[in-house]
């Protein structure tokens, strides 16, 4: 589904990523974890096209994407979150779910401006999609406040529901249960299955690693701009290499 | 949802026909020919407020647009026997042309950078405006302008003209209206909130700020043709720096983000040095303190100010009705 | 005249135009750099200097040195005041509500200023005599002389606080990371009330120093704020000698502009440099490149 091939980043001398390569299957769970500073959400942001790395490739269904612009990428059908949630925060979160189907409908200025009967439709078409989104996620009963007012947790499944809306192949979340209470992650778990279920593939970067063991099927590690391991949540646990970069850590 | 669209619709009907029908109850008064530039200037607000208030992107520089469909029409029209109404035409065509190849440079930029860019840009066609003397007069002015004219109706006076001037308005405002509650509208707000995450969801933010940057040209060369054709006599000094703070005075008092905001606004910003005629001068101090005051206090302008009321005070008579039921 | 002495002559009236263009570009960069914020009200503290030195003389008969010293304080208790009232209550505001602040602070600055002292011009006397000095056939006034020495003093002295002084360094730490700063003890609030005094100051020096070559008025601040920001701009806002040579160069090209290719178009030729900067090299000749994060 997903591959990078030696992706390598280097900020003004300094090497956030070095020769990183690894790839992602289809319809699976991924997370990608590793001490802080090394290299996870730089990864994410060349992926997402947000930063055009150094050297190195990455490729989406066999597709180059090495240098798509990030909304031509969403148009691929490859989403993210981030880590510190961006919503549109002067806008209701329904509008918010609205903007995820933005790759769904066409209108331009003109139609829209005129409300062409084509633009009347899809609206509607718009409108109904998003409140299917927001009960996908249990937030129905949210959708008329303003995303800004939201309180994190809530604002985190909006963020997802937002991804979701644009009907992804691939969804990127970046630390999605940072800030999250027990009871949150727990929905949070269940509700990455789900998706995964409905046949869209996750990337995850975390640090809650109990819920990368419970939920991931294969995780990368990385340390200090490199990949370390590679495996099954059982393979990681038991790799000497990443235990040291742990310990050594903390 | 149903029932908002309808309440919006029914707003701006009721709003269209107490336009048309001001007129009426004011003829032979010296207020229509105010309010024939109040109609001037909400176009020209709605055209920044597309900009700003929904898209997020700053221009201090939109008196050009305005100047520069002003001196198109003029020009042409002076010198040459064509039909006005396919200048306007031109003009617009000729501007929004203009907008969208300098939009894409310019609109790459940010914040300050771009508040600069565009101020840089104003400056420069208003130093044209002032030095292409053989063209357009320089300093002291265009005149010569003819009316618009449809068969034998000849917009020569305040009443054809606050008609002429306010279906234009009024059909802005309704497109406006209608974009906003687009598609289009919803990815300008949410580039206004989050660049990246609107443009991780397929919003293509480059182009859409470029366009919307063309639209507000075109609006404000329109609504520069026409204040051209009503004027008959065009000078520089309309079309400077000043004025295009001005513009963002309007909509930063009525409010961001709002069409009847923006109407508001015009409407205030076009009438006070009327009424501060008694004090002269003292018009640019309450601008600069209104737009100091307006952004720390009441960062939705009036209209978001107003709304804020309307609900505090539903609360109020919500909470009394509660309590009575209660008791 | 010949050919070379006009050169000359342009080249002199060049420099000292860019010399005050860098002064009042440094004011810009000395708040961009403390706060993120341009201060679109920088030109009125131009203004300020030469106007209040000129009310000081004319209207309290004071000599010149304590008037013009005088003006230099009121202009900065303005700037401070400006940073107290209208700039410090708000917090982590957008930047345009900054841009539409120091706007409005701006033109309230100018329209005052029109209410107390009119909309006639006045002339600052020049420090010293009014006689040209001769210099390889081109004339020069003693006050371009002062303009240029001032304008190398308060370099030099700007680079002595920035980089020798605890209050200057403090001030530096504070525009790479605010936060850090505060962490390390660094008063960040005073440090941005500081940055508005110090750019008032400099700002209004600069109105002073040029008032009695240019003729002064109520509103003179907004061409020469302009002006000032390109010569930051041109040298980029993170180097302090790139905004002395940015304000240098401006100075020379518009005076040879002028000079060559047309008077009438003198003031386009800085705006044109900005855009043109703005579009290829936004990070300014001298300035580092920075990335955006996520």
């Amino acid at each position: 589904m997903l591959r990078l091939e030696n992706i390598t980043q280097v900020f003004g001398g300094l090497t956030a990523l070095e020769d990183v390569s690894f790839s992602v299957k289809e319809g699976s769970i991924t997370g990608v974890i590793g001490p802080n500073g090394a290299g996870k959400t730089t990864l994410f942001n060349i992926v997402t096209g947000l930063y055009t790395q150094t050297k190195g490739e990455v490729f989406l269904g066999g597709e180059n994407i090495s240098f798509l612009n990030t909304e031509e990428l969403a148009k691929l059908g490859l989403v993210r979150t981030f880590q510190n949630v961006e919503l549109f925060r002067q806008m209701t979160v329904l509008e918010n779910v609205m903007i995820g189907l933005h790759t769904k409908s066409a209108s331009g200025i003109f139609s829209c401006a005129f409300k062409l009967p084509g633009q009347i439709r899809e609206e509607k078409y718009i409108l109904q999609k998003s409140r299917e989104w927001l009960t996908y996620t249990g937030i129905t009963d949210l959708a008329d406040i303003t995303a800004g007012n939201l309180p994190f947790g809530k604002g985190r499944l909006l963020e997802i529901s937002r991804a979701l809306a644009a009907e992804p192949k691939i969804i990127l979340m970046d630390e999605p249960a940072a800030g999250l209470n027990s009871r949150e992650t727990a929905e949070l778990a269940s509700l990455i299955r789900k998706i995964k279920e409905s046949g869209v593939t996750v990337v995850l970067v975390e640090h809650d690693m109990d819920l990368v063991m419970d939920i991931c099927e294969s995780i990368v590690v990385l340390n200090l701009g490199k990949k370390l391991a590679e495996g099954t949540p059982r393979q990681i646990q038991e790799n000497p290499a990443v235990i040291s970069a742990y310990l050594g850590e903390g | 949802m149903v029932t908002v669209k309808k309440r919006q619709l029914l707003v701006f009907f009721v709003f269209a026909a107490a336009v048309l029908l001001a007129p009426f109850f004011l003829k032979g008064n010296y207020l229509l020919n105010v309010l024939v530039f109040v109609g001037i200037n909400t176009m020209l607000a709605i055209g920044l407020n597309l900009l700003l208030g929904y898209a997020g992107q700053i221009s201090l520089g939109h008196a050009a647009f305005f100047g520069m469909g002003a001196y198109i029409s003029g020009i042409i029209t002076s010198r040459f026997p064509v039909e006005p109404f396919l200048i306007i035409f031109l003009a617009a065509l000729c501007v929004g042309v203009i907008a969208f190849i300098i939009g894409f440079p310019i609109l790459k930029l940010k914040g300050h950078y771009l508040a600069m860019a565009t101020l840089g840009f104003g400056i420069i066609m208003y130093i044209i405006f002032n030095e292409t003397v053989d063209w357009t007069g320089g300093p002291s002015g265009l005149s010569g302008i003819p009316n618009l004219r449809v068969g034998s109706l000849v917009f020569d006076n305040d009443w054809n003209n606050y008609y002429l001037v306010w279906v234009f308005t009024l059909a802005v405002m309704l497109l406006s209206i209608n974009l906003s509650r687009s598609r289009i509208g919803r990815a300008l707000r949410a580039i206004h909130d989050s660049e990246v995450a609107a443009r991780v969801m397929g919003v293509n933010a480059r182009i859409l700020k470029v366009q919307i940057f063309t639209v507000s040209a075109v609006i404000s060369a329109v609504a520069g043709s026409l204040y051209a054709h009503v004027m008959t006599f065009i000078a520089p000094a309309s079309f400077g720096f000043n004025f295009s703070v001005e513009l963002l005075t309007m909509i930063v008092i009525g409010g961001l983000g709002s069409v009847y905001g923006s109407f508001l606004g015009a409407a205030i910003l076009t009438m006070l040095p009327e009424l501060l005629r008694v004090f002269q001068d003292l018009d640019i101090v309450i601008y600069g303190l209104m737009l100091i005051l307006m952004t720390m206090y009441m960062p939705g302008g009036l209209i978001g100010g107003m709304e804020a009321a309307v609900r505090f005070a539903l609360k109020k008579i919500g909470k009394g009705e509660n309590n009575n039921a209660q008791a | 005249m010949d050919n070379f002495q006009q050169l000359f002559q342009y080249i002199l009236t060049g420099l000292s135009n860019g010399a005050i263009y860098a002064l009042i570009g440094f004011g810009f960069a000395i708040i961009y750099n403390s706060t993120g914020i341009i201060n679109f009200a920088q030109g009125e503290f131009v203004m300020l200097g030469g106007m209040l030195t000129i009310f000081f003389l004319s209207v309290f008969q004071m000599p010149l040195v304590p008037a013009i010293l005088l003006a230099i304080v009121v202009s900065t208790g303005v700037g401070i005041l400006f940073e107290r009232l209208a700039i410090r209550p708000l917090k982590d505001a957008q930047p345009f509500s900054l841009i539409i602040i120091t706007i409005g602070a701006s033109i309230f600055l100018r329209g005052a200023a029109m209410l107390i002292w009119g909309k006639d011009t006045h002339a600052l006397p020049a420090f010293s005599s009014n006689d040209p000095l001769y210099i390889a056939g081109a004339t020069i006034l003693p006050q371009h002389l002062w303009i240029l020495g001032v304008t190398v003093l308060i370099i030099i002295a700007s680079r002595i606080f920035f980089n020798y002084s605890v209050v200057g360094k403090a001030m530096r730490a504070c525009s790479y990371n605010p936060r850090a700063a505060g962490l390390v003890g660094i008063n960040v609030k005073s440090m941005v009330l500081l940055s508005f005094a110090l750019s008032s100051a400099i700002g209004s020096l600069a109105g002073i120093i040029i008032a009695p070559l240019t003729m002064t008025s109520y509103d003179v601040g907004a061409m020469l704020g302009l002006k000032g920001f390109c010569a930051v701009i041109i040298g980029g806002m993170s180097s302090g000698m790139g905004t002395v040579f940015g304000g240098l160069l401006l100075g020379l090209l518009e005076s040879l502009g002028a000079g060559y290719i047309s008077a009438s178009y003198k003031d386009a030729i800085a705006f044109i440099i900005l855009l043109l900067i703005l579009f290829i090299r936004p990070e300014g000749l001298f300035g580092s490149k920075e990335t955006e994060r996520f």
